[in-house]
């Protein structure tokens, strides 16, 4: 096995072993199980008169909480890989384990590429088994699916791999515990710089919109949120939000479009930068 | 007929490498800002040689190591390993190394770390099996095989960590301060373990501060204080003197002054030891004692060991 894979593997390994996964598992299934409580919770609200909720109200309410849960979800899943990130090649360095294996026919750039597969592979697994999960309860509890569910576990994901790669990218040269927590801000500042785009957007400030796009291109994780907000959001709403003009557009959690493409090609590049500026720093690391 | 010629045209490549020194440097220098690590290392160790690098702490013998194997980046000079020039990666899958600070992945038992190594080497899936018990075996872990790394001691991590330098029969092994966390046991089973490897052929390149150990095992040393070599050469010819401990009792320090023209001498009070004086001129040494007034008791003649040539070779350093 070539030795990028042979070190993804060893990633994995370590998460598996270590019992990540398992107590991922069980938070998830723990959070899935009181979630699917709570949100069949809406099918059994009342009016004042008595009446049950409309199906339209339940699915636009329901619409509305997921995108909350999901937030709080991809944050948890953000933040996550931050903190597994941060000490991913500074933690071995410092303490000696990629002593031994350097000095094996290994290039430091099958390291990194092997570390950011293994994680990587964790994050989408993760995205796509937990959010599968939600939504299929979320689904039994209300009979809601969001319209894109697929593309919302993507988003959800990619949001994932940006604070991992942004995570590793400083672990090159940082300790674990500064590399994570750069990325957590980073990760919480994207999001307000998003927030005062927003604002911009509603007070059709173009100073402050700037300050949006200008961080939705260091650091995409907030425009990737804004995608998974479009994937959940019922047609009406988005109809809805449209006739408001820009004061519909100046809401954190939703979005009247999809990320433009050019913006989804910004990512790719983007990912390609980190990923090349992580071989490049790792490369000129002295250990 | 096509094998065949395969075979000897693998067999030319082999020797044309085999011709070349196992270490090779040429003004090896390392700068850490304004600190110097090492200031211009040449050297040379022959394939199958058992070789000491000695230093202090800070010396720059580490470095010198991780210099080699492409862990470091040089300021200036070059360096061969097997060769061919360092950092290059067909080289190290016949190079073992025990790192000063051993660590490994404590989530896997020592057999798998083994395999994670052969993997890495990389071997044939096929020989992983035998490597590893042999490996296991030769460093007294085959009890511990299936056990999980993280409930090893510290010596039993660095014999893990010999062990996994071991797989491949590695032309060169850099060993650094290999028996750091051993008991006497251990450390003898190391010493055990350079004399298998260089029995068999391959060179070690032992960076070490324990130098009984070093001179028990070692053809040739080199030792390095402030990033300089400060002397190197077989065992002999460094260790070509004769140290004499005298204990006299009667001598001022106006007497112990005039002895100094029989070469470097600690004074411990009434116990002196000459650290290199020719046997021959020992007798002279007691009559001057003597002639001064002073008491003789015992006169031991000895030969120089390597700590002795190691103490002078450092002082000698401190003084010029």
């Amino acid at each position: 096995m070539p030795p990028v894979f042979v070190i993804a593997r060893l990633t994995v390994q370590e998460s598996s072993r270590r019992r990540l996964l398992l107590a991922l598992l069980i938070l998830t299934l723990v959070v899935v199980g009181f979630s699917a409580w709570g949100f069949n919770k809406i099918t059994t609200m009342t009016r004042g008169d008595g009446t049950p909720l409309p199906p339209d109200q339940v699915s636009l309410i329901t619409s509305q909480l997921l995108i909350v849960i999901t937030f709080m979800f991809s944050g948890v899943l953000a933040l996550s890989a931050a903190v597994v990130a941060g000490p991913l090649i500074s933690g071995e360095v410092e303490s000696g384990l990629l002593l031994a294996m350097l000095a094996r026919p290994v290039r430091r750039s099958e390291v990194v590429i092997g570390k950011w597969l293994g994680l990587a592979a964790l994050v989408a697994v993760y995205a796509a088994g937990a959010g599968s999960l939600e939504l299929g309860a979320v689904d039994w509890a209300t009979g809601y699916l969001p319209p894109h569910p697929v593309e919302l576990l993507m988003f959800v994901a990619a949001e994932g791999l940006v604070l991992l790669s942004l995570g590793m990218l400083l672990s090159t040269r940082l300790s674990g515990i500064t590399a994570g927590v750069i990325a957590l801000v980073a990760w919480l500042m994207a999001w307000i710089a998003g927030v005062v785009g927003d604002i911009g957007t509603g007070l059709q400030n173009q100073a402050l919109q700037n300050v949006g796009v200008v961080s939705h291109l260091l650091l995409p994780s907030d425009g990737l949120w804004r995608g998974a907000i479009y994937a959940m959001e019922p047609d009406t709403l988005i109809a809805a939000m449209r006739a408001l003009g820009t004061a519909g557009r100046a809401n954190p959690f939703a979005a009247v479009d999809p990320p433009p493409l050019e913006f989804m090609a910004w990512v790719a590049i983007w990912f390609a930068v980190v990923l090349g500026a992580s071989i490049w720093s790792f490369r000129r690391r002295e250990i | 007929m096509a094998e065949l010629a395969e075979k000897t045209e693998a067999a030319s490549a082999k020797g044309k490498v085999a011709g070349t020194p196992a270490v090779k440097t040429v003004e090896l220098t390392k700068r850490f800002g304004h600190t110097v690590a090492l200031a211009g290392l040449s050297m040379t160790v022959p394939r199958g040689e058992v070789f000491g690098f000695l230093g202090p702490n800070g010396a720059g013998k580490t470095t010198a190591v991780k210099l080699l194997l492409g862990l470091l980046k040089p300021t200036s000079g070059e360096g061969w390993l097997l060769g061919r020039p360092v950092g290059d990666l067909r080289t190290r899958s016949h190079i073992g190394y025990l790192p000063e600070l051993f660590r490994y992945q404590g989530w896997l038992s020592a057999a798998e770390v083994l395999a994670l190594h052969c993997e890495l080497a990389p071997l044939p899936r096929s020989s992983w099996k035998d490597e590893i018990s042999s490996a296991l075996e030769t460093v007294g872990l085959t009890d511990r095989a299936g056990d999980k790394v993280s409930t090893f001691s510290k010596g039993m991590q660095q014999r893990l960590g010999l062990g996994a330098a071991l797989v491949g029969e590695p032309e060169l092994v850099f060993l650094d301060e290999p028996t750091s966390a051993l008991d006497p046991v251990g450390r003898h089973d190391v010493r055990e373990i350079i004399r298998g490897l260089a029995s068999r052929g391959t060179a070690v390149f032992l960076n070490s501060h324990l130098l009984s150990e070093v001179e028990q095992v070692c053809d040739r040393v080199a030792v390095v204080d402030h990033g300089r070599v400060i002397a190197s050469g077989t065992m002999d010819e460094l260790l070509g003197g004769t140290t004499v401990r005298v204990r006299a009792a009667g001598l001022t320090q106006a007497d112990k002054n005039r002895l100094s023209s029989f070469g470097r001498m600690d004074d411990e009070g009434d116990q002196m030891t000459f650290a290199s004086l020719d046997a021959d001129r020992v007798p002279e040494l007691v009559a001057s004692i003597v002639s001064m007034g002073g008491r003789v008791y015992e006169v031991a003649p000895r030969h120089q060991t390597l700590e002795d040539r190691f103490l002078q070779l450092l002082e000698d350093e401190e003084t010029d």
